[in-house]
Formats: C-alpha cells, sequence, structure tokens
C-alpha cells in the first residue's frame, strides 16, 4: 500500500509535468477530454495537428513502457451493457462540463479555478455515490 | 515544433497515468469506494500533479508559451447548469468502470477488448454531446 502511495505521488508528479510542458510549450491546458472531444466533434480546427500529436505520444509510450516492462492490468470489467453506459456518461459529460480530471481537476484546481474546484467536487461525489449504490445496495459492480 | 511539443507532452502524460497506477480501474475505484476497501492513492497522483502545475501556472505571468500564440485566458468563473450535470454525468460513468479519458486512452495497448469498447462509447458520447448542448440552450430560451 504504501508503495503505491510513492508510486502515486511519483506518477502524479510526471502527469504535472506533462501538464507544464504543453501549457509553457503549446500555451495548451493539457484536458484528455477536451483534447480527444475536438478531434472526434470536429471543433478542434486548426490545433487538430497538434492533439493528434498528443495522442499519439499518450498511446505510443505507455505501449513501449509495456512492451518493455509487461503491461499492467487494468482489471477492467467485461460486461459490455456497463462498458458502454459508462463510456457514454463520461463522453457526454465531459463535454457538457468542459473537462475531466485532468482538464478540471489537474490544470483547474492548480490555479485555483471556481469552475475546476467544483467539477471535481461533483464528479468525485457523483463517482462516490454511485459506487455505493451499485457495489453496496445493488451489488452489479 | 508544436507537434513535437505535444507528443512528448501526451507521452510524458502517458507515463505519469501508467506509473501512478491510474489505468488500473480497481484503484480508480478503490478510492471512490469510502464504504469499501479504501484507497487513497488517487489523493497522493492529485497532489503530486498539481504541485509542478501550480508551478507552471506561476510562470505563464508576464510571458508567452515558448512556441508562441498567448496562454489560455481563465474561462467565464460562473458556474452553470451544464458544469455541474456535465460533472455528475461523468463522475457516475468514472464510477461504474473505474476509467476516465486520459487513462482509457494511455490504456488502449494493453486494456483489451473492455478498453476499445469503452474508449468507443466514449467517443460516441463526446460526438452526442454537442447537439445535447443545443437542445439545453433552446429549452434555456423557451423557458
Amino acid at each position: 500500500m504504501e508503495q503505491d502511495w510513492i508510486n502515486g505521488l511519483i506518477g502524479g508528479g510526471i502527469i504535472g509535468l506533462a501538464g507544464a510542458i504543453y501549457l509553457l510549450a503549446n500555451g495548451r491546458i493539457m484536458g484528455a477530454s477536451g483534447i480527444i472531444g475536438g478531434l472526434v466533434d470536429g471543433s478542434a480546427g486548426s490545433h487538430a495537428g497538434e492533439r493528434v500529436a498528443f495522442i499519439a505520444g499518450l498511446v505510443a509510450v505507455p505501449g513501449l513502457i509495456a512492451l518493455v516492462v509487461g503491461a499492467p492490468d487494468t482489471h477492467a470489467t467485461g460486461n459490455i451493457a456497463l462498458l458502454v453506459a459508462a463510456g457514454l456518461l463520461v463522453g457526454v459529460g465531459t463535454r457538457l462540463a468542459n473537462g475531466c480530471t485532468s482538464g478540471h481537476g489537474v490544470c483547474g484546481i492548480s490555479r485555483l479555478s471556481l469552475r475546476g474546484i467544483v467539477a471535481t467536487v461533483f464528479y468525485i461525489g457523483a463517482g462516490g455515490i454511485t459506487m455505493v449504490l451499485l457495489r453496496h445496495v445493488l451489488g452489479v459492480i | 515544433m508544436r507537434r513535437i511539443m505535444a507528443f512528448i507532452a501526451g507521452g510524458t502524460f502517458g507515463t505519469g497515468l501508467l506509473i501512478s497506477g491510474m489505468t488500473d480501474t480497481v484503484k480508480v475505484q478503490g478510492w471512490l469506494d469510502v464504504f469499501g476497501d479504501w484507497d487513497p492513492t488517487l489523493a497522493f497522483v492529485m497532489g503530486g500533479a498539481i504541485i509542478p502545475m501550480a508551478i507552471a501556472w506561476q510562470l505563464t505571468r508576464g510571458r508567452r508559451p515558448a512556441l508562441g500564440g498567448v496562454f489560455p485566458v481563465r474561462p467565464d468563473p460562473r458556474v452553470g447548469r451544464n458544469l455541474v450535470v456535465g460533472s455528475v454525468l461523468f463522475g457516475m460513468g468514472w464510477g461504474i468502470v473505474g476509467l476516465c479519458p486520459g487513462p482509457s486512452v494511455a490504456s488502449i495497448s494493453y486494456g483489451g477488448l473492455s478498453g476499445l469498447v469503452f474508449l468507443a462509447a466514449m467517443a460516441g458520447g463526446m460526438w452526442a454531446a454537442p447537439p445535447i448542448r443545443r437542445r439545453l440552450a433552446q429549452a434555456d430560451a423557451a423557458a
């Protein structure tokens, strides 16, 4: 458990470094849902190229690490209905809210953005309530 | 150059997600499961990420991005309904499977079929969001 926290802190620092690079070099906010969503709905415009490059790095580098040191297990459910429902909720929700864990959570809170803080409180709260209902009350996850 | 730096930022982001354990849905659901076997790792990840990012925001003051352009302006600070409703929907989906946009993309190469199904559905949701947003705005205007 203690090792997990240390890995979390180190990994978190690297995530923050990534956000710092994207901000200070490209002048862009590192929000995963915005970067992906802008490509999906075509609103990326002239920024499409750097978004594709960002996603290419996001896919390729963990893939390379997994290839060299072995792939970690995501432990994701195999239940297709749950995966589809969750994916749709995450997709619609992050685009309506204009951000997810990286955009609102990391980039928003670090500049003391009220919107980022409010979004984070609501998505963590909703996630917690969902866990209670689906795991402890209904027992489906 | 913009694309090279974007690739490096994306790769760094993915490395951090992998090392921190955030592509493991058990760790994410463990954080949300306050009444179960609670796992505080995500708080360490968030804290670890916010510190360099806060320094980066300080460094933007009086400067321009290294590759040109301007830094993003502060968005309208008002907390609207879309922010709250969207975050609640996102949180529900996050809880159900334990994946959010960054980790779902970072784990494409090792997440198997489950990861691909989630990703396809998420892309579908993102595609459907702009019309839903327009409908909500129309309903507001009519009310």
